[in-house]
């Protein structure tokens, strides 16, 4: 069968990819460290808390307690990469033309659906596609809108008074605190899918962030006629 | 006649068939709809295929794995005091662009007295000894313009200034916020009184020009176990206040009676209870919390 290379993934979205790892994970880390001095949050139903965030033995077995002023200064610090990491990502993906590939477009929910049941091994054929299929795209959006989220939520509790606008608008520093934790608790979500998606996916896609390129079917790369690069 | 015409109304509803067929199939495609461009190489073989990519491969993974290892060891390897100081560091270049943002005239939200917070959370008791004797209590008033010794005042000299109220969100660093509702002197109107004085020795003007007052301010508890260091502008915002009541009650010991600082500029620890001295000062006062490796700025 022939084969084609495919350049999927620019140095520049590989490089800032793998940079948001590290800076998220601090970001997380540090964010755990301030949480736990005023750990209110839990999953309730019908008025009973079946989760609380978080367990003392989680506490416990990472080292977290008594640890708030340590949080706050790398939170502070690591704030401002992880800021223009997304910034420069989504400026990127702008004047790249990458967006393409990553926005969803109309019908994308409608087949996301189906991706996810292709996933599930509970129907055969997969939409047709680009670089990324439908279920990716959402995903992928989401957690830029996620991120743009986070710094959102996170300049209003960081300045309730000079950006009063900002916290009143998000209904008072209370709820910006609550969006500032779940949107957290979904990138860690996130993450986890997006893990198990890539292991699933096999070593040539997961290559291709590493190395850029990744081998394709000649005739139907993802589905999609070849448009063939000298 | 018209029978041609006939044939030819029967193409172009063949041809509008034919692009409506073409427009669904674009509208199910993802990647055509927002015109996505892949970039693929001539057809290869197999065998090819793995032969070209083996080389970008190594260097993408040697590339990759040098700069994880530079990552994570050179955070490891950095000194805790190397750290402690970028973190340090961190913390007066975020000050500066606070600086650069902050405007006097943003104002905290005020709240409906419903909204109040009762009982009022109490929290922190440094600076709060047990041997305290509220009736006998006096403020000390240093770095004032035109006096080098310190100003002794009472209660009622500082109940004689302008009586301010305000119903505001206290923040603590800890994450939690009360309503708190406060009454005392706006600390600007203190100021207006009692001048703090200037960086060159020329005569202060708080309103027209506070820049050119010392940039610090000083305020420590009479067993002096807990003190703070506030930035001018912050001290003057009209919402900072040396608060005499909470809650419509004459502030408990707990709460830092006779005197204690309210003010939604800052977080709960720079709000010092039990106030004894007030320095004007042109050195960067130090700060109880601040020692503790938290923000000295802790702004708002």
């Amino acid at each position: 069968m022939e084969k084609q290379l495919e350049n999927k993934h620019p140095l520049a979205i590989r490089w800032l990819h793998w940079i948001s790892f590290p800076l998220l994970t601090m970001m997380i880390w540090s964010g755990l460290l301030i949480y736990w001095a005023n750990a209110v949050y839990g999953f309730w139903i019908f008025g009973y808390e079946i989760f609380h965030f978080f367990p003392p033995w989680f506490y416990e077995a990472l080292g977290i307690p008594f640890r708030l002023a340590e949080g706050i200064s790398l939170h502070f610090f690591f704030m401002w990469l992880f800021a223009a990491n997304g910034i420069i990502y989504v400026l990127y993906t702008i004047f790249s033309g990458e967006w393409r590939a990553i926005v969803p477009v109309p019908g994308s929910f409608k087949r996301a659906i189906l991706v996810t049941l292709h996933d599930m091994k509970i129907v055969k054929k997969l939409p047709p596609q680009g670089k990324y299929n439908d279920a990716q795209r959402i995903a992928y959006t989401s957690v830029i809108l996620m991120g743009a989220g986070s710094v959102i939520t996170g300049l209003a509790i960081y300045k309730p008074l000079q950006l009063a606008w900002l916290t009143t608008l998000l209904g008072g520093y209370e709820w910006a605190r609550w969006m500032h934790f779940w949107l957290t608790i979904f990138f860690v979500l996130f993450f986890v899918v997006h893990v198990i998606q890539v292991i699933l996916a096999g070593w040539n896609n997961f290559r291709s962030m590493v190395t850029g390129y990744q081998i394709v079917e000649a005739d139907k790369p993802n589905g999609e006629p070849a448009e063939v690069e000298a | 006649m018209s029978e041609e015409k006939e044939i030819l109304l029967e193409k172009v509803r063949e041809l509008e068939k034919a692009k409506k067929l073409h427009a669904d199939f674009t509208s199910d495609n993802t990647a055509r709809i927002l015109n996505e461009k892949r970039r693929l190489s001539a057809p290869l073989s197999e065998a090819e295929s793995r032969k070209k990519l083996s080389g970008k491969s190594r260097r993408g993974f040697l590339v990759g794995a040098a700069a994880a290892l530079t990552g994570i060891f050179g955070w490891r390897w950095m000194s805790d005091k190397t750290k402690q100081s970028l973190l340090r560091r961190t913390f007066e270049f975020n000050e500066k662009v606070a600086q650069v943002f902050y405007r006097p005239t943003r104002l905290a939200p005020e709240f409906p007295p419903e909204r109040l917070s009762l009982p009022p959370r109490v929290n922190g008791f440094a600076g709060l000894s047990e041997d305290f004797d509220p009736a006998s209590w006096t403020l000390s008033v240093g770095g004032l313009a035109n006096r080098t010794d310190d100003l002794i005042l009472t209660l009622d000299q500082i109940k004689a200034l302008p009586r301010t109220e305000m119903t505001t969100e206290l923040k603590c660093v800890e994450g939690w916020s009360i309503i708190v509702s406060w009454a005392g002197v706006r600390f600007s109107d203190f100021a207006a009184v009692y001048l703090p004085k200037t960086i060159d020795g020329s005569s202060p003007d708080i309103v027209n020009h506070p820049e050119n007052l010392v940039p610090y301010v000083s305020i420590v508890t009479p067993d002096q176990a807990y003190y703070v260091g506030w930035d001018m502008p912050s001290i003057l915002h009209p919402q900072t206040l040396l608060a005499y009541e909470i809650n419509g009650q004459p502030l408990p010991l707990e709460h830092g009676a006779p005197l204690r600082l309210a003010s939604p500029t800052k977080y709960g620890i720079k709000l010092i209870k039990r106030i004894g001295r007030i320095e004007f000062t042109a050195d960067r006062p130090k700060d109880y919390w601040a020692e503790q490796g938290y923000d000295w700025y802790s702004g708002h």
